[in-house]
């Protein structure tokens, strides 16, 4: 192992977890404030009770995500300083910018929601959650603007004195189509894995007969917005294939183990088989399936990898431009499958409770639960595929991942701090999940009344504590 | 005034900002054991930090976000070359962040007590660390030339660990630790009001005998400017007027003078170092500067636009903020322990049962 590989598994390690909070806090941060709202406006008490249920499960969430978010932005330092310095100059500005548009907003206003049910009149305080979950989108859009620079660069030249690139058109970082498709498709898929957050501990509380007033409206939102979601996140999902397919048809074609350019192309669904190129052992595609979903027509061409290699190497010079085939392609399949089949656990939640009824199988509780893991690994496999398919490029095109690791840090610091990461961060997975599940098994409070102060700044005892 | 001298100033703002804000919550994370004798005190102390810790970190993050802007050179060479100082920084944020939400999610004493622990140490490690990183780097660190032409830090972690930098962690760890006792009799009422009142003064004290050395160090051994020491003797003031004022019983006044202190006390370190960010100890040539560190003119003038327009936002919202949890937090307003805990059926209850 060397420090190139080690910080590369480091910093997988690091966002992968970290990316398991990220979804949960976009999508539940808008339920809780859609809950919120639905008792300001009706007035009923269930509402607020799942308020205050979703808004605890949601900040034991929300805890995890803003901590280990800090070793993200320190990272880019700490283990890629010649990919920032090479970038910095187009990338730290939509980081220092989700800093000071997103993280403030966020962190500011939620603080202000947390303990503001006694100091803030009504309209003030359901306004502050939304105003939190607004910041958590704005992080998410610039954040992936970033990403979306190392996929597709754009809007900067070379600087031919000091041979790193430099930013001429911030319009095109933060606007190209595939920043807002690469935003709109992880916003969708970060609704459907709220909604099944949402949807399947309302399950397993239905299943339990408690609260049924309130786990049967939390669990009609949750599967609805998991169902909605789930088309979005497909049709985004193909927007975005489409648009790689054009920006780095490699990865598109290692998706599908596409080694010779075709027209038509098959789909691939399944294959038994190396993947190397030789004849698989079994493997089931749907005739003109690739081409009609990377260019929409019925016999477009899509390139192959031995010939985008060879394109490559003309173009770059020698050298070996493919990802790893068989983790693009089986996480690629892997995503798609995981949300598909964590929709369907939705819909399926949805039917079985038609017109208030309570399913008395045990796979009922079992699946719902179950169903909450089933979007999040489909987004970590979404995102390993996304990274590792862009490999061996850091910025695409521009700078290999190899050239961009830090000079100076030794392969002991790195294993020093990936062994701690590792170990930390998995004992509060630990906690993590059992303070969830604690308060899934608490439940919704009973009854909830709740008066605030008329104005702003009347005087009365403190109910929320730290 | 060029945009690089611009962004200099702004990123000394942000930190700034940062060591005023988290300074007070680093303060009374360390504190919290020694100012908050019973369960009842401890929460007390934490809810006064509950609704705007979250919001200081942020400091740190734009501080960190701005440099990567503006100074890339600078922020891959401090972040790479400070990795363990920095590593050590990260663990103690991350714990200590999640102590805050999850420590009283229990009533279980021992769950409790563990969580403290972490925010203890967990403010304490940054508190220290901080003036270590800053210490150094106005000491100047050694570096050597990269492949590409650019500097690198060319030192171990040991090299960090020096006399200077020691009494410059010790400066930040007391004075966050005064700032933060300071804060808490700002903000709090019945007898931890009282202690940490008590508290300040002495820890103050300790303080300004640390505080005095290494600004008259910095200033004798790395400053090339004769008009820095107008900012060690308003540091200095200022820091004594706080002290006076929290022997006065002023709180509200004392609290200001000791953030006019610590946004005092960066401005000279910036002071003192600029025009450079990062000096090389072994060789001029090969020092960091504003100029040489800098993102284009393009990019900087980008961050100043959106600087001007929404910097003044942020501390509106974020001043309205602490206005709106303005008032002092008693002990006594805390009823049950056991409040906001995920106790099972059968757990629990077992806490201190306040108001006896």
């Amino acid at each position: 192992m060397n420090a190139l590989d080690l910080s590369r598994w480091q910093f997988a390690i690091t966002t992968v977890y970290h990316f398991l909070f990220v979804p949960i806090t976009i999508g539940t941060s808008f339920l809780v404030a859609g809950m919120q709202t639905a008792w300001y406006r009706t007035g009923n008490e269930k509402w607020l009770r799942a308020t205050k249920f979703f808004g605890k499960l949601f900040l034991i969430n929300f805890a995890m995500g803003v901590v280990t978010g800090i070793v993200q932005e320190f990272q880019f330092g700490m283990n890629w300083s010649d990919y920032s310095r090479f970038v910095g100059d187009i990338f730290g500005a939509p980081l220092a910018i989700e800093g000071l548009l997103a993280f403030f907003l966020e962190s500011t206003f939620l603080g202000l929601w947390i303990f503001g049910w006694d100091r803030l009149p009504k309209k003030l305080h359901l306004a502050t959650i939304w105003l939190a979950a607004i910041g958590t989108v704005l992080s998410a859009y610039f954040i992936l603007a970033a990403n979306s620079f190392m996929q597709n660069p754009v809007g900067y030249e070379i600087n031919p004195q000091t041979q790193r690139a430099e930013m001429t058109d911030i319009g095109q970082v933060l606007g190209q189509p595939l920043a807002i498709i690469t935003f709109t498709h992880v916003i969708t898929m970060a609704f459907l894995v709220s909604g099944l957050f949402v949807a399947g501990i309302s399950a397993w509380l239905l299943f339990k007969g408690r609260s049924l007033d309130v786990v049967r409206s939390t669990l009609k939102l949750g599967s609805i917005t998991a169902l909605v979601a789930f088309v979005l996140t497909g049709i985004t999902g193909d927007a975005q294939a489409t648009k790689m397919v054009e920006v780095q048809p490699m990865k598109m074609a290692a998706a599908e183990a596409l080694y010779e350019t075709a027209a038509p192309a098959p789909f691939s669904i399944f294959t038994i088989g190396t993947l190397d190129g030789s004849e698989p052992i079994f493997s089931i595609d749907i005739p003109h399936g690739l081409s009609l979903l990377a260019t929409h027509s019925w016999d477009g061409e899509v390139q192959g990898i031995n010939n985008l290699q060879a394109q490559y190497e003309e173009q770059f010079g020698p050298g070996d431009y493919r990802p790893n085939i068989p983790m693009a392609y089986w996480n690629f399949r892997l995503m798609i499958g995981f949300g598909a089949l964590g929709a369907l656990i939705a819909a399926w939640m949805l039917w079985v409770t038609r017109k208030d009824r309570i399913p008395t199988t045990k796979w009922f509780p079992r699946l719902a639960l179950f169903s909450i893991i089933l979007p999040l690994l489909g987004s970590s496999t979404g995102w390993i595929f996304t990274e590792m398919g862009r490999q061996p490029w850091v910025v695409f095109g521009l700078m290999q991942t190899q050239f961009g690791v830090s000079p100076t840090v030794t392969v002991a610091q790195v294993l020093t701090s990936m062994i701690v990461f590792t170990l930390l961060y998995g004992a509060l997975a630990v906690v993590e999940v059992g303070l969830l599940m604690r308060a899934v098994k608490i439940g919704p409070p009973d009854s909830a009344e709740h008066s605030y102060p008329d104005k702003l700044g009347e005087d009365r005892p403190l109910t929320v504590t730290y | 005034m060029e945009l690089q001298q611009i962004w200099i100033i702004l990123i000394a703002v942000l930190w700034m900002g940062y060591f005023v804000l988290e300074g007070f919550d680093f303060g009374v994370g360390i504190l919290l054991p020694v100012i908050g004798k019973s369960e009842q005190e401890r929460r007390a102390l934490l809810t006064t930090l509950g609704p705007v810790w979250d919001g200081n970190e942020v400091w740190l993050l734009v501080a960190g976000g701005a440099t990567f802007a503006a100074f890339p050179e600078w922020y891959a060479t401090l972040f790479s070359g400070f990795y363990l100082p920095l590593l050590l920084i990260l663990v103690a944020l991350i714990l200590r962040g999640v102590a805050f939400e999850y420590r009283s999610k229990r009533s279980d004493p021992t769950w409790r007590k563990r969580w403290d622990a972490a925010i203890v140490v967990g403010s304490f490690v940054p508190a220290l660390l901080w003036g270590v990183a800053f210490a150094n780097i106005v000491r100047g660190v050694p570096m050597r030339l990269g492949e590409q032409g650019n500097s690198l830090y060319d030192g171990g972690f040991f090299n960090l660990l020096n006399p200077y930098a020691l009494v410059g962690g010790l400066t930040t760890l007391t004075l966050f630790m005064t700032h933060g006792a300071i804060f808490l009799a700002l903000k709090t009422d019945g007898e931890i009001r009282v202690r940490a009142n008590k508290l300040a003064g002495q820890i103050g004290l300790v303080a300004t005998v640390i505080a005095v050395i290494f600004l008259l160090w910095t200033q004798l051994a790395y400053s090339d400017k004769a008009w820095t020491w107008a900012l060690v003797v308003v540091a200095a003031l200022c820091w004594l007027a706080g002290l006076a004022m929290n022997r006065a019983g002023r709180e509200g006044w004392s609290f200001l003078f000791s953030a006019i202190t610590l946004a005092g006390a960066v401005a000279f370190l910036f002071s003192v170092l600029y025009p450079n960010v990062m000096p090389a100890s072994n060789d001029p040539a090969l020092s960091l500067t504003i100029w040489n560190a800098s993102s284009s003119d393009y990019t900087l003038r980008i961050m100043t636009i959106v600087a001007v327009i929404f910097t003044p936002i942020v501390l509106a919202y974020q001043s309205w903020t602490y206005w709106v949890f303005r008032k002092r937090v008693s002990p006594s307003q805390i009823t049950n322990a056991d409040h906001g805990s995920l106790d099972l059926p059968g757990e629990g209850t077992t806490g201190e049962k306040i108001g006896v």
